[in-house]
């Protein structure tokens, strides 16, 4: 189970939380091509490495929030709230010893 | 070498020494005609139908790991073509014909064994969606019975009927041509027919580019074993696609998440067949070697960790405990997690791409493994000829932006 921290409550257990995917995804025009909604509503990056990502601390405060978490490690390296200036993605380095596991 | 009662004799009397090598062992060559990224079972299986009834001999799969190491050799192998909408109907009963004489067109064990998958429903909304399933499946040719709790019972007789559980057994629809197979076997054969066809299988050759020519178009592959020239790539790389698709420039309605499974020390033959709850995430059966087979739900975030949280695999243990609890002494041998792709609808994408000459089949998210026959068929035909098979042409990207959506996720979000 991750560590989350919740920028209003601090440091809680996954399970007070639902992950609520990719952050930073912008509402486009309503006059926007089917192209734009598309991207809008299902494109993601999903990628290997660091991810902004939105949380929502359900079974806590109730408000949601934005980190950074890298997706091999799942380490999270910054927690802030909604509007805050985005923080610096770390190098890859900071992502802590990559653990490949084979079973 | 052929597989037969007679070769199982001579090597018997052999001390089992003379086994030949099932695939080569090839070095990349500098170009083929097409390429397959991925040599799990979706891969394998696309590669051999390619060779076998496309003609196409001068192709390869390529592979980061060892084949069979991703989803395929991960998952709990239960199969069924029981779906609501006809387009996965279809495609996922084609797979189901195809695993009936799988074993044979292969020469190889796969160990389709149809025990039946029973659903669970343990909610009055269970039980409706169970029903509209099977009259949706009736309709369309597909078996699929209501059984209640009672028949439910006689089914798997360890099944724990008391109406004051947590989450009481309501009835459940069986699908008796459903099943299991052998996961490893599965992707062993595929490769082993393939290679036999000249498929080059080459392992421990990541692919890190994808080159395309100033037209746009593909033109080859750059990997850890060299620069491969080829006009044709089929992207078959289960959790990791969106990462292959972003070497290409494009950006795929997918997120990949950890996939757990456990197994348990092995029993004595206690559990006829598969049962199912996508309620509570508990998916259990029992391999030919004993051991309890279970399945757990997903994570809740991405990522490629390729492990998930106890906590996960604990909620699906109680589920298992309250519904079995005679198994609840059993001792838990192992767990690992795979890491599955989940498109929006939760249906797959076979399809071609913006990126001409780029093909990809992906998005099986946390039931695939039961599509592996159909699902390579069906690719073979959209790679090789550039058209998608009938039964795939449903199953685009573009259905994201035109709205056609499959949508099995209201339905069956997490079944596998
Ligand atoms: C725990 C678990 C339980 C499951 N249970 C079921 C079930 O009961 N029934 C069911 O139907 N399905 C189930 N599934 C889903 C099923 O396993 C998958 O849908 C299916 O196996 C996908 O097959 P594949 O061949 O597409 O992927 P994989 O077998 O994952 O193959 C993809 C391959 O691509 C390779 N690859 C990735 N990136 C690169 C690269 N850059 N270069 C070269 N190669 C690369 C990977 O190493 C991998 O071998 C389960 C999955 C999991 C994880
Ligand atoms: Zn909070």
């Amino acid at each position: 189970m991750l560590l989350v921290t919740c920028p209003y409550c601090g440091p809680r257990p996954e399970i007070e939380f639902r992950q609520a995917g990719e952050a930073h995804i912008a509402r486009p025009a309503i006059t926007c091509s089917d192209d734009e909604w598309a991207d809008f509503l299902y494109m993601r990056d999903n990628h290997k490495g660091y991810m902004r990502e939105r949380w929502r601390h359900v079974a806590g405060c109730g408000r949601f929030f934005n980190v950074v978490r890298h997706t091999v490690t799942d380490k999270f390296v910054a927690s802030y709230k909604v509007g805050e200036e985005k923080p610096a993605i770390p190098a890859e380095a900071a992502a802590g010893p990559r653990v490949e596991i084979v079973r | 070498m052929h597989f037969s009662f007679f070769s199982l004799l001579r090597q018997a009397f052999a001390k089992h020494e003379g086994w030949p090598r099932q695939w080569r062992d090839p070095e990349p060559k500098p170009a083929y005609d097409a390429v397959i990224v991925g040599a799990g079972g979706h891969g394998l299986a696309t590669a051999y139908y390619m060779a076998a009834e496309h003609g196409m001999r001068n192709i390869a799969v390529v592979e980061k790991g060892w084949l069979g190491g991703g989803n395929t050799g991960r998952n709990t192998t239960i199969i069924r073509s029981n779906y609501l909408w006809e387009e996965s109907e279809a495609l996922y009963d084609h797979a189901l014909d195809i695993w009936q004489d799988l074993s044979q067109v292969l020469n190889y064990n796969v160990m389709y064994s149809a025990r039946g998958v029973l659903m669970l429903a343990h909610t009055i909304h269970d039980v409706q969606v169970a029903k509209r399933h099977i009259h949706a499946n009736r309709l369309a040719g597909i078996e699929n019975e209501w059984l209640d709790p009672g028949q439910c019972k006689d089914f798997v007789p360890v099944l724990n009927l008391d109406p004051n559980i947590r989450y009481p057994i309501m009835g459940g629809a069986l699908q008796r041509k459903g099943g299991v197979a052998r996961h490893d076997a599965v992707a062993w054969g595929y490769a082993r027919a393939a290679s036999a066809l000249g498929v080059d299988i080459i392992q421990n050759c990541e692919v890190k580019g994808i080159r395309r020519d100033a037209s746009g178009a593909v033109c080859g592959l750059d990997t850890t074993r060299g620069m491969i020239a080829t006009k044709k790539v089929g992207v078959v790389a289960a959790g990791h696609t969106s990462v292959l698709m972003q070497m290409a420039g494009v950006r795929m309605p997918l997120e990949s998440y950890p996939l757990q499974a456990l197994v348990s020390e092995p029993l004595k033959p206690i559990f006829p067949c598969v049962v199912m709850s996508n309620t509570i995430h508990a998916y259990i059966s029992q391999s030919d070697k004993g051991d309890l087979v279970i399945g757990a739900g997903t994570d809740q975030y991405n990522s490629y960790s390729q492990t998930g949280g106890l906590h996960i695999t604990q909620h699906t243990l109680d589920a298992i405990c309250e519904l079995f609890p005679m198994f609840r002494r059993v001792r838990m041998l192992r767990n690992w997690g795979g890491i599955v792709d989940v498109t929006p609808d939760r249906s797959p994408i076979i399809a071609k791409t913006p990126v001409p000459g780029l093909f990809v089949n992906c998005g099986w998210g946390t039931g695939g493994f039961k599509a592996t026959p159909g699902s390579g068929h069906v690719f073979a035909h959209t790679v090789a000829t550039g058209e998608p098979h009938r039964i795939a042409a449903p199953f685009t990207i573009e259905r994201f932006k035109t709205g056609r959506l499959i949508d099995e996720a209201a339905a069956a979000a997490v079944a596998h």
